[in-house]
């Protein structure tokens, strides 16, 4: 019964709904007695609060109420926590600055939250949030992170001198120094890592509810993880205990790092809730995601690669300076540092490496995890470095690399993670043969007669994912575990419900899990439901990012799995009247072996729901298992990049010829969703390396405050992409899967840039790569 | 959004009398919606223009093609006779903005505005047409004054654009990457006797450029403006294009106006 499903290129449940207009997103939560809420946020990047003034706002037709930071003071809420404790060094903990739901005495960025106003409907909110009367004494502001420890600069914080976080570093510097002293070549460049805004489709929302009847509290939150933002929210903010709160992220419409963190709104709204003793709703609108969604990536590096003659690799040395903005997001302080600078080994043998990463406080919107977190930033340094080590060095760039790939596994790098398994000249030879990098120079040929730059760039990124065995993430900083959980329910007639703690904002988990789900058991997907995303269905979860779910989440329904079919063994042996190690299940059959004896999977369940004939000396009835799942390391997905461009001297405008990706994503379960990964994926890192810069002025305004100055990406922009796929399974996990919802934005931007710096003649390009910025160097380089 | 009084008057007359004070006319809205729903304007009165019948339609005698102000561009972009009489109008119209742009403004609507990256002055300021209001006829040289500003009174309502048919025409424009809208946008239309050169998109407000104009009448050719160095005195600057960037694609776009003007 059933054909395989693991492979297969199954439609997407999950998109009826969404294309009809039945999905449930959490701004369609309308409750009775619905109150809207609308935040008074600060048009300054620093400022005193001298005095909030709400008499006018009481007056406004509609209003409910209002609150400020003091009214929080008061009612003792904590700050928004951390996740993960960095340790600097010299041994010492990070800093953690307060980081308050309503701001209490200064602002420190442009939309950082002053008051909460909450009124009938939500037109009235903002009317008479208009009326809130704040009276600012305006400071200096920091905005740039290279800047943010300059003398006389700006203080935000009083406990972080000279706005520091912490100076943390890793490998060793004296065996690092010692290689490039023994170099024949070095390779250096400074870049700066633009600053990224994340602009799902659907803005974060936040309805809190409050029942007097059993002083609990409901929160419908566009989040993507819900378990770990109750905990967060009821351990460490509101002093509640977690039973007595429900967090629900039903449909998400995409996240890509902005929903993982508990925001100041989410408390605030759930709080309020109980104040007002009516459901309140908050409902970013766009300009607002601009402000304070947290964003992704800015970082300021120098990185050197010193080689023998040969072009091998001896030692890497990188510093970076990590712009955090004004406060610590949840996981702010690991992404520049455990999710960055472990990843600089890349695909090769370098032998040593050191990173120092410094992490400073300016007047931003805070920065945390945006697709890919730290390995972007790290794969954008060692593939730019590569690439331009092998233009210097005379050496074919793909050729480089193969004489420095990694061939062996495991392979312990020197910056702490072991990869399991890899085969990235197999990569790299589909990612050649697929470009048709053969046929470039005369490519190449037709572009120079019609006037145009053509060039080539590669990038053979590898990241980590299936964050994480907890030990290590512990013993690293991390303040949760990172396990997932999964329940498998088995209903009387054999239809099964499948609980998960894996989120699903877009992913299309629905169809993927369901896949593995019904391929393992031998029966029909639709007779296999997903649910996720509600505290009180779901036993726990740790939530989706980093590309864990089906490394993890679907490990941890496979574990469940196995349980269950080790239950309906013994089930079947009874009914059977076999020996248990003489029953096998084969696709949907409980058979005994070498007979004609058999039960289907149906019949077993429902003996277990109705025992009349069932072993009860040594079994419950009920066929429902849970399973947690804890990995014993990370998945190391890895692949090639191959982008081709078209330049324009004339206007500096970059064409996207060609772009190639072959990925080693492990086993794979549904192609048609990977490639959709990697699709969107890519046009993120293309985004980034192109199109999206966030910029402010000196005084902390935000320049790119709209579509109108912060240009997505569209379809027009990219190519047809060309993806395929080469496989090692991990070693590590049952599915022998490791994820690929990161791939495309960590390998793009190095491998278009450096196509494009290919196409210009250059060494240097900054992101993004825009016409002004293209034809600026192209017009220096003639001057020069 | 604040409130507002809403009107839709049935004629010209009555708009007009209605259009003071705090009060704002609304043609297809693709400005001043998106404006009053951020809270940056707050006009006290809409005055619909919808229902103004007589104000859209195309119509054209083979030499001049009258366009009425309530035109949607996509009907500009797609009506056979402006593509037969001024192909590079047509094709102007089809690049406004998005399909959804397209479908709801109007060429009174843009004019009215007169955003400095519109791409419609460079049009009417390339083929000298006549912007008929209400009160009077006006040449380009009169309608636009600035800035978001034009010669038009409060009262004073665009009827219809008049546009006289070129020899050859072609509009070419550099789109910002992120609203689309013109960083430099250059409309060269050959009249044989004449050659008139506008530019949207560089300076607060479309102009002419003289230099190319001259050269083009003497030769029409794109050879005749690729080495003519625009100054950037004037233009302007921003995240996405700087005074310099932009006289340099004035040239640019000039010279592939007229390459696609002799296609």
């Amino acid at each position: 019964m059933g054909a395989p499903l693991i492979g297969a290129r199954v439609e997407r449940k999950e998109d009826y709904r969404f294309l009809t207009g039945a999905g449930q997103y959490t701004d369609d939560v309308e409750l009775p007695r619905q109150s809207y809420a609308v935040f008074v946020r600060s048009p300054h990047a620093h400022a005193i609060l001298k005095k909030i003034s709400l008499d006018q706002a009481r007056k406004a037709p509609g209003f409910i109420a209002a609150y400020t930071g003091e009214d929080f003071a008061a009612a003792k809420l904590g700050g928004l926590p951390c996740g993960w404790l960095i340790t600097d060094v010299n041994g010492q903990p990070m800093k953690e600055p307060p980081h308050p739901c309503l701001a209490q005495g200064k602002v420190r960025h442009v939309g950082d939250q002053v008051a909460i106003v909450i009124a009938e409907t939500s037109a009235q909110a903002r009317d008479a949030a208009e009326l809130v009367a704040v009276d600012y004494k305006v400071l200096p502001a920091v905005v740039d992170g290279a800047k943010a420890r300059a003398k006389g600069a700006p203080q935000l914080h009083d406990i972080a001198p000279d706005n520091t976080c912490y100076v943390w570093a890793i490998g060793d510097k004296a065996v690092a120094d010692a290689a490039f002293a023994k170099a024949a070549h070095v390779t250096k460049l400074e870049f700066i890592n633009n600053r990224l805004i994340p602009n799902a489709m659907e803005p974060r929302v936040a309805n809190g509810a409050y029942s007097r009847a059993d002083d609990s509290y409901t929160l419908y939150v566009a989040s993507q993880n819900p378990h770990v933002e109750r905990l967060l929210m009821t351990a460490f903010v509101m002093g509640l205990p977690e039973h007595k709160v429900r967090v629900v992220a039903g449909d998400v419409g995409g996240g890509f790092g902005s929903k993982i963190y508990l925001y100041a709104e989410d408390v605030a709204v759930t709080w309020a809730a109980k104040q007002v003793n009516r459901p309140v709703k908050w409902t970013s609108d766009r300009s607002e995601a601009f402000l304070t969604d947290a964003h992704g990536r800015d970082h300021h590096t120098v990185a050197e690669l010193a080689m023998d003659k040969d072009g091998k690799f001896l030692a890497m040395r990188v510093k970076t300076t990590a712009n955090v903005g004004a406060y610590l997001s949840t996981f702010a302080s690991c992404v520049p540092t455990i999710l960055y600078a472990t990843l600089l080994a890349g695909q090769y043998k370098t032998p040593v490496i050191h990173c120092e990463v410094t992490a400073v406080f300016t007047n931003t919107t805070p920065v945390d995890a945006y697709r890919g977190a730290g390995r972007p930033e790290a794969t954008y340094v060692v593939e730019r470095l590569v690439e331009t080590a092998a233009r210097e060095m005379k050496l074919d760039p793909a050729e480089i690399r193969r004489r420095n790939f990694i061939t062996e596994f495991p392979y312990q790098t020197p910056v702490a993670l072991q990869y399991d398994i890899g085969d990235y000249n197999a990569t790299m030879d589909a990612a050649q043969q697929l470009a048709d990098v053969a046929g470039f120079s005369k490519r190449k040929e037709e572009s120079v007669k019609k006037g145009k730059l053509r060039g080539l760039g590669y990038a053979a990124y590898i990241e980590a994912c299936g964050i994480a065995p907890s030990a290590v993430a512990g013993s690293l900083g991390a303040r949760a575990g990172l396990f997932e959980a999964g329940e498998v329910r088995v209903h009387p007639t054999g239809s099964v419900t499948v609980f998960t703690g894996s989120h699903s904002h877009g992913q299309g988990h629905e169809t993927t899990f369901a896949q593995v789900v019904a391929d393992r058991l031998g029966i029909g997907i639709d007779s296999v439901d997903i649910v996720h995303g509600d505290t009180s269905k779901v036993l726990f979860g740790m939530g989706t990012y980093g590309s864990r779910s089906i490394a993890v989440g679907g490990t941890a329904i496979v574990k469940a799995l196995d349980k269950i079919v080790a239950k309906g063994k013994k089930i079947a042996a009874h009914l059977l009247e076999a020996a248990e190690t003489d029953v096998v299940y084969d696709r949907g059959i409980y058979k005994v072996a070498g007979t004609d004896k058999q039960k289907t999977f149906g019949e077993v369940a429902f003996a277990a729901y109705v025992p009349h004939n069932y072993p009860h000396d040594k079994l419950e009835p009920g066929l429902n298992e849970n399973a947690f799942y804890d990995p014993a390391n990370f998945t190391f997905p890895a692949g090639t990049y191959v982008c081709e461009v078209e330049v324009d001297p004339e206007t500096g405008v970059v064409k996207i010829d060609k772009f190639t990706a072959v990925d080693d994503f492990g086993k794979i379960i549904n192609p048609m969703i990977v490639e959709g990964q990697v699709h969107g994926g890519l046009t993120q890192g293309i985004g980034q390396a192109l199109t999206e810069s966030c910029q402010y002025d000196a005084t902390g305004q935000l320049l790119t405050g709209s579509f109108m100055d912060y240009c997505l990406p569209r379809a027009t922009d990219v190519p047809f992409y060309q993806v395929d796929t080469r496989e090692t399974p991990c070693t590590h996990n049952p599915l022998g899967v490791k994820g690929c919802g990161e791939a495309g934005a960590i390998g793009a931007p190095a491998a278009l840039m450096n196509a494009i710096t290919d196409a210009l003649g250059v060494k240097d390009m900054p992101m993004p790569a825009t016409p002004q910025a293209v034809w600026k160097v192209l017009n220096n380089k003639q001057a020069a | 959004m604040h409130a507002f009084k809403y009107h839709r008057p049935s004629s010209v007359k009555a708009a007009a009398a209605l259009a003071k004070g705090e009060a704002k006319l609304l043609a297809g809205g693709q400005t001043l919606v998106q404006t009053m729903k951020l809270r940056l304007a707050s006009p006290s009165d809409i005055i619909d223009l919808g229902a103004l019948q007589d104000l859209a339609g195309i119509q054209s005698d083979g030499k001049t093609v009258t366009i009425g102000a309530m035109t949607r561009h996509a009907d500009v972009a797609h009506s056979a006779e402006v593509k037969k009489t001024i192909p590079a109008l047509a094709a102007l119209a089809g690049m406004i903005g998005d399909r959804q742009v397209r479908a709801m403004g109007t060429i009174g609507g843009s004019l009215a505005n007169n955003d400095p990256a519109a791409d419609y002055p460079a049009a009417v300021l390339g083929m000298g047409a006549t912007v008929i209001t209400n009160k009077r006829k006006l040449s380009p040289d009169e309608f636009f004054k600035g800035m978001f500003t034009t010669a038009l009174a409060a009262d004073e309502i665009i009827t219809a654009v008049s546009f006289p048919a070129p020899k050859r025409a072609a509009y070419i424009k550099f789109k910002n990457p992120a609203s689309r809208f013109a960083i430099v946008g250059v409309f060269v239309a050959d009249f044989g006797s004449s050659v008139r050169v506008a530019v949207t998109g560089a300076g607060p407000v479309v102009f002419r450029q003289a230099e190319m104009e001259k050269a083009l009448a003497a030769k029409f050719a794109p050879e005749s403006v690729a080495n003519i160095k625009v100054k950037q005195d004037g233009l302007n600057s921003d995240l996405h294009a700087s005074a310099e960037y932009r006289a340099h694609l004035v040239t640019v776009m000039a010279k592939r106006a007229v390459e696609a003007a002799l296609k």
